[in-house]
């Protein structure tokens, strides 16, 4: 019993990297824009947020600069995609493969650092319950803000007119320009800000998830989060589904190998990834689903024209 | 958002300031100068035409009007007094409200979110939804807000754009070539809706190539050429001819005519019927289409009601057909791909230019092997130097303004680009020739140049199937007329016996009640030719 | 403030001296980040861009270090100009390694020499074998080809580790995850003496060739590109997108696997975990700044391939982190992309009055 409320309890902190990150994807792909940096994204703020958490003993001061960190990489990948028109898959790629180095170079002096231990947090009441407190209500607020921050973005996007025009912007930019609205400067800030929830994402990891810091420590959760705003068609209350599933399992390694399964941990490791094809191939299935949900211009550059 | 007045129509006030001036307005680009020392003086309650032809930089004006493009020099006078439109958001609240050619809208919202995006103010839904119903009652525009955008025809999705015009309460409102999307009756309400808008006081910018439109609905017109203004008129004290000479400096273009007796069929179609393909689609159903040798077959009929559809059946973009359904020359064609049915001799010019039927950053040359073997040799080897020798020939021999063979696609016009394509196609020596909207923004010289390879292609022997909006078009050069409405295809009737009216009617789908009263008074239906 | 203005026709100036241009800024950006860590910049250069070139040894090194970048970065020359995005290049390149090594593995002391061709063919079908996963679930699925590739080379590299932690382990190798050594015979055989360049430098080159035969002078080719640069002309002229997804993939799975096999029966030897040196991601870096052409990326490549070495040299003899490289090769990219807009814009200078949004 014990193990299946830490299989669950495990289950919502894994997701919450994945969900975060994912909703941050989702706003940009909302514009219309692709970001495939997201690996290189929270690589950097991971190291920003290790490092500041390591120099202040601030957690909060860490996960701003990792919000900080991926802002402002998102803002680089923004200008040239948006002003310059570059190819968004190449420059997304560009952007991963220059985070996974740059923070690499950057934390070399980190590897060994260890961080201050982070807080106990615990709902009274609730967090005393036997096998439910340790399942769900002990978890770092994040894992909370992160159910709060999908009912905001739910609320914003098919409740807001700021939220109506942003969809209307990757519909179809070109309409939106002619009735006058800023695009390029409502895309930029879309990307932002999803720089920036990647950016707390990966602050997540490093800081709370597992504080420490080592080279490529995302291991490949960015690309999953972007696997998961297609299989979610875009909408937010499924990402954060599709969230604790993936990180469900990632989880179920573990306690596979704490059961006793006698299967090699490579192999168990290969899971989540193996599953995020799998879904991706039952998702991708219905073309005209596809269509109906995904942001029509998702992916193709815009030309403001003459 | 005050609704307009349901005051009485007044006559412009004498000593009241026009409602828009424009003087000395100029605009250059790296290629061309659109609009060069252009004046245009628009009065109020008044149907203003502006006339020319494609390229003569109408919609640059609009633009700059409406606030999307700056003016570099002239300037710009509202009610009398000099105003700086710096963006679309300013345009309106001055009162200027536009409706585009291409539709600004989103297909996945519904009607309401649409307008209500078209609003600056921050109003509720709610209410613009109610303003919506209003609105649409008071000029006969039927929609409903709720649906979404997607499932609306084309005509439907003018009414909203109409609409969301309408609910900024404007003084002047623009139309940038409204009716190509209309059938002739919807074309008459559209009017009706134009001059009640006049009546109550505000002006009317209309846009358009359409002399007999113009004559029709406008009091006044500003013709334009090659981004100069080149008369000033009265439309409906003037003809067709003297527009015409004013638009284009000549008259219209005549075309030879000779009456032909049509030979095989080589184009077949049987009970050709295919499910929808994509949400937004339109599924086709029996299909009945016979093009014989010699012979040109228009199909008519607005954007929107399968005409692409059929086009990617019957050119082998689609091969869902059974193969029965499509035949060439009596052979089964149904699922064969483009490269078997150019093989057997069909060949087609899609409507899409740039994209489609030439890749934009290729050049000339290599766009011709899209569709044309004869520089390839064993093995799939490309004789690059047969290549531009052949690409040569088709730019020398059907006048196609061109840096050479090697010149990208996308940096010919508009006109020369479908000349060369065009070419392509009837330099492979077709059997069958399919042409989709031929001459849509094309000038009018290469326009006519376009047409008259047409009809020279049919007088060949060859067989011709043109799919048009433009009605005045098909009439030009088809032998014989079909409508294609919601998927259906009418029966054909002989040119001569086709009327605006009665194609109009069909446009509708309502072949069907005609043929049962021909029936029934015991006159042979036009059935299949 | 600056305008961006579209050219009517790509300009070719700019084709060609845009990565010159992304490569000054880079080295711009590198002497300042010497600087910044304490180091002569004058040196750092030396490193980078004379030592790796000023001796025989050196070239060849050069030269072993750009054969698995080029031919990986071929097949995703092919890729990339179908609009078929194969980010899994790695993977490919791990499996193919991994079936180069299992047929190494089979060699004894009296196996001929008839197994190195094999070991190259084994790699090849490896690598396409994994590519042609992606591909598959493309074409049945319309699974997204860059997710299922990248999610790929996680698999694949765990593969790897499997296999060298558990049944190929080398039961005399004191329990380090690593194959036993290959036998000699299995070795790529060396062009040169003293000089450790194998045959794989003429493969690679002779794969240049063969490629821009197929992209300029075949319909094959002409079609692929057609698919990638417009796919409803591809669709208008009946060039069939199914069968270019198929052979992009399987061509750069082939090519990844080909580089995986030579780089394992080569400067390797053996299977270990570290076989995924990140060639695959490099690669795709050297097929930008190649243009995606033949020639360009021999170029690209033997620039990458100074990246590298200059990265090793850094850190033994300056002291500066390995991952150096990974963030000049990054940087590279970044430039080459801003600096591409050039080819199809003219930056103006306007007046503050003449902009729009």
């Amino acid at each position: 019993m014990e193990s299946y409320a830490l299989l669950l309890g495990s289950t919502l902190s894994a997701g919450t990297v994945l969900a975060i990150a994912a909703l941050g994807l989702l706003i940009n792909e909302k514009a219309g824009i692709v970001n495939l940096g997201a690996e290189g994204m929270m690589l950097c703020a991971a190291i920003a947020a290790f490092a500041t958490v390591v120099h202040t003993g601030s957690f909060a001061l860490g996960l701003l600069a990792g919000m900080a960190a991926g802002a402002a990489l998102a803002a680089l990948f923004g200008v040239l995609v948006i002003w310059f028109n570059t190819n968004q898959y190449a420059t997304g790629l560009a952007l991963s493969l220059f985070g996974v180095g740059f923070s690499a170079f950057v934390g070399i002096g980190y590897v060994q650092a260890r961080l201050p231990d982070t807080p106990k947090f615990s709902w009274p009441l609730l967090g005393d319950l036997p096998v439910v407190g340790q399942a769900l209500f002990r978890h770092h607020p994040l894992v909370y803000l992160t159910m709060v921050l999908v009912a905001l973005m739910v609320w914003f996007l098919y409740r807001t007119r700021a939220g109506l025009v942003l969809r209307s912007v990757g519909e179809s930019p070109e309409s939106a320009h002619a009735l006058g609205y800023p695009v390029r400067r409502i895309r930029l800030a879309a990307v932002m800000a999803g720089g920036a929830l990647c950016g707390l994402a990966g602050a997540y990891v490093s800081t709370v998830y597992t504080p420490l810091w080592v080279e490529g420590m995302v291991a490949g959760r960015g690309w999953i989060a972007l696997a998961l705003t297609t299989f979610a068609t875009w909408r937010p209350a499924r990402v954060l589904l599709g969230a604790y599933l993936f990180g469900g399992v990632t989880m179920l390694q573990f306690h596979l190998q704490a059961t006793g399964v006698q299967v090699a941990s490579q192999l168990l490791s290969m899971l989540p990834y193996l599953a995020t094809i799998v879904v991706l191939a039952l998702i991708s299935r219905n073309p005209a689903w596809i269509r109906a949900n995904m942001p029509a211009s998702l992916g193709k550059p815009f030309y403001p024209g003459s | 958002m005050n609704p307009t007045p349901h005051s009485a129509p007044a006559a412009p006030a004498a000593g009241e300031p026009p409602r828009l001036q424009l003087t000395g307005i100029t605009k250059r680009y790296p290629a061309v100068v659109a609009n060069d020392g252009v004046s245009l003086t628009v009065r109020p309650g008044e149907v203003h035409a502006v006339l020319g032809e494609n390229g003569a930089g109408k919609s640059t004006l609009m633009k700059i009007i409406y606030g999307a493009v700056k003016p570099d020099a002239g300037q710009v006078l509202f009610d009398g007094r000099p105003v700086q439109v710096r963006n679309p958001q300013e345009a309106r609240q001055l009162g200027i409200a536009m409706v585009f050619q291409h539709f600004s809208l989103f297909d996945t919202l519904t009607v309401a979110e649409n307008v209500w995006l078209g609003q600056d103010k921050s109003v509720p839904l709610a209410e613009v939804e109610r303003r919506i119903r209003a609105t649409a009652s008071e000029y006969g525009l039927d929609i409903d807000p709720l649906r979404p955008v997607h499932t609306l025809s084309v005509g439907e999705m003018q009414r909203v754009e109409i609409i969301r015009a309408l609910l900024t309460a404007p003084r002047l409102l623009i139309l940038d070539e409204p009716t190509s999307v209309l059938t002739p009756q919807a074309v008459d309400k559209l009017f009706v809706v134009l001059r009640k808008l006049a009546g109550e006081g505000c002006s009317i910018l209309y846009i358009s190539h359409k002399l007999h439109e113009i004559r029709a609905l406008c009091t006044a017109c500003t013709v334009m050429r090659g981004g100069k203004v080149t008369g000033v008129c009265d439309p409906s004290q003037e003809s067709n001819a003297s527009l015409s000479r004013m638009m284009i400096g000549a008259e219209p273009p005549q075309l030879a005519h000779r009456a032909q007796a049509p030979g095989e069929v080589v184009l077949r179609t049987r009970a050709l019927s295919l499910p929808v393909a994509d949400p937004f689609g339109v599924a086709l159903i029996d299909v009945e289409l016979a093009v014989r040798a010699g012979e040109v077959v228009g199909i008519a009929g607005v954007s929107g009601n399968g005409q692409k559809e059929l086009l990617q059946a019957l050119s082998g973009e689609d091969r869902r057909a059974e193969a029965a359904m499509v035949q060439l020359s009596g052979r089964n064609a149904g699922r064969l791909g483009p490269r078997r049915r150019r093989a057997l001799g069909l060949h087609f010019v899609p409507e899409e230019r740039l994209g489609r039927g030439a890749v934009p950053t290729m050049g000339l040359a290599h766009n011709l092997l899209l569709t044309r073997g004869d520089a390839v040799g064993a093995g799939g080897w490309l004789r690059m130097g047969r290549l531009r020798e052949q690409a040569r020939g088709i730019i020398e021999r059907f006048q196609v303004k061109a840096g050479g063979p090697d010149a990208a696609a996308q940096s010919l016009s508009g006109g020369n680009l479908q000349k060369f394509i065009v070419g392509r196609e009837i330099d492979a020596g077709p059997k069958l020739l399919i042409v989709a909207q031929p001459t849509w923004g094309v000038d009018v010289g290469a326009a006519a140049q376009i047409r008259g390879e047409i009809l020279r292609l049919r007088d060949q022997g060859c067989a011709v199937l043109v799919l048009s909006e433009e009605l005045d078009e098909l009439f030009e050069i088809c032998d014989r007329l079909h409508v294609l409405a919601k998927g259906r295809l009418s029966p054909s009737v002989p040119r001569a016996e086709a009327t605006v009216a009665r194609i109009g009617e069909w446009m509708s789908g309502l072949w069907h009640a005609e043929v049962q009263a021909h029936l029934g008074a015991g006159e042979v239906g036009h059935a299949q030719a | 403030m600056l305008k961006l203005e579209a050219r009517p026709q790509a300009s070719r100036l700019w084709s060609y001296g845009s990565p010159l241009l992304a490569l000054a800024i880079t080295v711009l950006i590198g002497v300042a980040l010497f600087a910044a860590l304490g180091k002569d910049p004058v040196r750092g250069l030396q490193v980078f861009f004379w030592e790796p070139v000023k001796s025989p040894y050196a070239l060849g090194e050069l030269a072993l270090k750009a054969t698995p970048l080029l031919l990986v970065a071929l097949g995703l020359a092919v890729c990339f100009r179908s609009n078929i995005w194969n980010i899994g290049a790695e993977g490919q390149f791990v499996i193919g390694a991994v079936a180069a090594g299992g047929i190494a593995l089979l060699a004894d002391k009296t196996t001929g020499p008839w197994i190195v061709p094999a070991i190259l063919v084994a790699g090849v079908l490896g690598g396409m074998a994994w590519a042609g996963i992606t591909a598959l679930l493309r074409d049945r699925f319309n699974a997204n080809e860059i997710l299922v590739s990248l999610m790929l080379v996680y698999v694949a590299t765990l593969l790897l580790g499997y296999l060298v932690y558990g049944p190929w382990k080398d039961p005399m190798g004191y329990n380090f995850p690593q194959t036993r050594m290959f036998e000699r015979v299995t070795q790529m055989p060396k062009l040169f003496a003293g000089s450790r360049v194998t045959i794989g430098l003429p493969l690679a080159l002779a794969g240049s060739a063969l490629l821009w035969v197929f992209l300029f002078r075949t319909r094959a080719g002409f079609a692929l590109q057609v698919g990638g640069l417009a796919p409803a002309a591809a669709r208008y002229a009946g060039f069939s997108s199914r069968r270019a997804l198929w052979a992009a993939l399987l061509i750069s799975g082939a090519t990844a696997g080909l580089a995986g096999a030579l780089e394992v029966a080569g400067p390797i030897g053996q299977l270990t975990p570290y076989v995924p040196a990140g060639y695959g991601f490099a690669a795709i870096i050297v097929a930008f700044v190649g243009r995606l052409h033949p020639v360009g990326m021999v170029f690209s490549a033997l620039l990458m391939s100074m990246f590298y070495i200059g990265g090793e040299l850094a850190q033994s003899r300056l002291g500066l982190p390995k991952s150096l490289t990974g963030v000049f090769q990054g940087l590279l990219l970044f430039t080459l992309l801003a600096c591409d807009t050039l080819i199809a814009y003219r930056v103006r200078w306007v007046g503050a009055r003449g902009g729009l949004r």
